[in-house]
């Protein structure tokens, strides 16, 4: 059975325009992700990797395609629309965490729920579970400065999942992490995965992507290759 | 996100840069002290003027007949017009006492400065000497500390007796009893019959360093010429005899200085009201003036604010870009932003109130301005501080919900 599709884009593109010229940075993308799966994206500075992860993020809306995320099309979406589906639908974790350096773990997990509007006694309960979720039950009332790189990507991940995203969105998670500490967060992810949770990787390292069962390449906008780890179509 | 969250951020944000924050503030702080300890000072004004001082001066249901008004915003052309009226007379006071039908005590009297000596050659100078007729303590409300007041009788005749203040009493005597013994009234003899009871302070000056004696003694004659006196004073039971009165006073002393129906008084009856009325319009044109002082050092201090704010808002880049990754609308932005540039501007008030009611007590301990903190003013300075934050904060605010995600997730 094939499992129901959380993204759907057609003929995606972008272009800027920077300074006299135009950027073409994606060149119609076609690209379908199921329910569950654990894709890896990939590919060259300036193969359009960013802009992909930007448009599927919905931080940004395309110049021409479609883009359906969870049943919404969202790619004629205002600002106010996507920032909803950000926030219901889309799990962020970041390179270098963006956490509040101020606030502790907690509040830093609760932060999607405080733009979801739900109420704080809710909120507290759901971003604790969701710390224990991660293995971080004893650090919730740490800052990130208290915190090692790992636990601090911990937090960032246990904010992203917060919500019950449809995609868990990752730019270069460990591109700031040493290699065992990076282990560790992959194996976090595999858990995630194993869980049910739809998972779209971005970055250029290898050995990272292969945690994935699915990677695709870009280059020059378009997408190269499309491959999946027999494993993952069983 | 709700206001709550925004406040404590803010706060934070305050407490770990002190001093920033203070210098951000810096003219919210001075502009609101500057309101609060005006404010005060006239606040105290108004209540001291309605508590105190028209009491002193004019007296409760007390109206006041003179040659020019006591209290007046008048030029030099109206002052030379008064200095050709006629002097009020014991006769005018007589007049008033005889043809005034609503039942009312009516006395005279006289006002200079001069000095006291004791039997032992103690002096007292700048002494305020009153000479008046027997009903001026019944309308005056005064009352002996010890000894009598002089009598009716004694005011006819003027008989050389005289009642002194409490302080001049006792910077002449001491600890000795006055009663009975001499006192030189600028240089003539007058016997010690009373002294009054203690009266306090107006605007620092001294109300017990003084001695009345009869208006017909010798005291009334080295203040005015034989028969004139400065003001006649009326007394009524209640307001309503009093403003029946006025009218009564108005004719008959218009009879007495033969004027025409055309013609304009040329005296003047005073009340406790018209001196309240007089100072409505000083704290009038205070109210007016000061908030505009104000209201300049607000705008100064709301700026500072925006630029800080501005400041901050760049330095959250990244910030605010995962704020809005993370599902914050364009409003969320704006008002975490205005939340906390109202928090860092109300907090600016509420130490200028600080400071500004420090101030007032100040003013009002070292000089005769009394200071009164009126709490709608505290009210109006806490939203004035909060309202130049939201004021200030509108720009910054709009500059960071128009953030592009994209953009700021990726700023350094």
């Amino acid at each position: 059975m094939i499992a129901e599709e959380v993204i759907r884009t057609e003929g995606l593109k972008k272009e800027y325009v920077l300074g006299s010229e135009v950027v073409r940075a994606l060149r119609g993308v076609d690209l379908v992700v199921r329910r569950n799966d654990y894709v890896a994206i990939m590919g060259p500075s300036g193969s359009g990797k960013s802009t992909l992860m930007n448009l599927i993020g919905c931080l940004d809306t395309p110049t021409e395609g479609e883009y359906w995320l969870g049943g919404h099309a969202v790619a004629r979406m205002s600002d106010d629309e996507l920032a909803r589906i950000r926030n219901r639908e889309i799990g962020f974790v970041f390179q270098t965490f963006n956490l509040l350096p101020r606030a502790s773990a907690l509040h830093n997990v609760e932060l999607p729920l405080i733009y979801a509007g739900v109420p704080a006694r809710e909120r507290r309960e759901r971003a604790s579970a969701m710390l224990e979720r991660v293995g971080l039950a004893e650090r919730m009332d740490h800052r990130p400065s208290e915190l090692s790189g790992g636990q601090r990507q911990r937090v960032a991940v246990a904010r992203a999942l917060i919500n019950n995203p449809s995609i868990l969105l990752a730019d270069e998670p460990t591109g700031n992490l040493d290699s065992r500490t990076s282990e560790e967060i992959m194996a976090l992810f595999d858990q995630l995965h194993e869980e049910g949770q739809t998972i779209i990787l971005v970055t250029h390292e290898h050995d990272i992507a292969e945690y994935a069962q699915r990677s695709i390449t870009l280059r020059d906008g378009l997408i190269e290759s499309d491959v999946s780890r027999a494993a993952a179509t069983v | 996100m709700d206001a709550r969250e925004g406040v404590l951020l803010a706060l934070r944000q305050i407490r770990a840069q002190k001093l920033k924050s203070f210098f951000a503030v810096l003219g919210v702080v001075i502009g609101v002290m500057f309101l609060i300890t005006v404010v005060s000072v006239i606040e105290g004004m108004n209540r001291y003027m309605e508590e105190d001082f028209a009491r002193t001066v004019f007296g409760l249901n007390t109206i006041t007949v003179s040659r020019t008004p006591e209290i007046s915003f008048a030029g030099p052309e109206v002052w030379r017009e008064w200095a050709r009226r006629p002097r009020l007379t014991m006769e005018d006071a007589e007049a008033i006492r005889e043809r005034l039908e609503v039942p009312a005590l009516v006395a005279v009297e006289s006002h200079s400065g001069g000095e006291l000596e004791a039997e032992d050659g103690t002096e007292v100078e700048n002494v305020w000497l009153t000479g008046a007729s027997a009903d001026y303590f019944r309308i005056r409300e005064f009352a002996v500390e010890k000894g009598r007041l002089f009598t009716g009788l004694e005011d006819r005749l003027g008989v050389p007796v005289v009642v002194l203040g409490y302080e001049a009493a006792d910077r002449l005597f001491g600890r000795l009893d006055p009663l009975g013994r001499t006192v030189k009234v600028n240089g003539f003899p007058f016997r010690v019959i009373g002294v009054l009871k203690k009266q306090g302070t107006l605007f620092g000056m001294s109300l017990d360093n003084r001695a009345i004696a009869p208006a017909r003694s010798q005291l009334g004659r080295t203040i005015n010429p034989h028969n004139v006196v400065d003001n006649i004073l009326i007394r009524t039971t209640d307001d309503q005899a009093m403003a029946r009165a006025q009218i009564e006073i108005e004719a008959i002393m218009r009879v007495r200085h033969r004027l025409r129906p055309t013609d304009a008084d040329d005296f003047a009856i005073e009340t406790a009201e018209d001196s309240m009325a007089f100072w409505a319009k000083i704290s009038q044109i205070l109210y007016m003036a000061f908030p505009s002082l104000v209201g300049i050092a607000l705008v100064v201090g709301g700026m500072v604010i925006m630029n800080i704010m501005l400041v901050s808002v760049m330095e959250r880049t990244r910030e605010i870009g995962m704020r809005k990754a993370v599902g914050a609308r364009r409003r969320d932005i704006i008002m975490q932003v205005l939340v906390e540039s109202a928090t860092l501007s109300g907090s600016g008030a509420a130490v200028g109130i600080i400071i500004g009611i420090a101030l007032a007590q100040i003013v009002r301990a070292i000089s005769p301005l009394p200071a009164a903190i009126a709490p709608q003013w505290l009210a109006v300075s806490v939203l004035l501080g909060a309202g130049v934050g939201i004021a200030a904060g509108i720009y910054p605010a709009a500059r960071a919900a128009r953030l592009d995600p994209v953009v700021a997730l990726r700023a350094e």
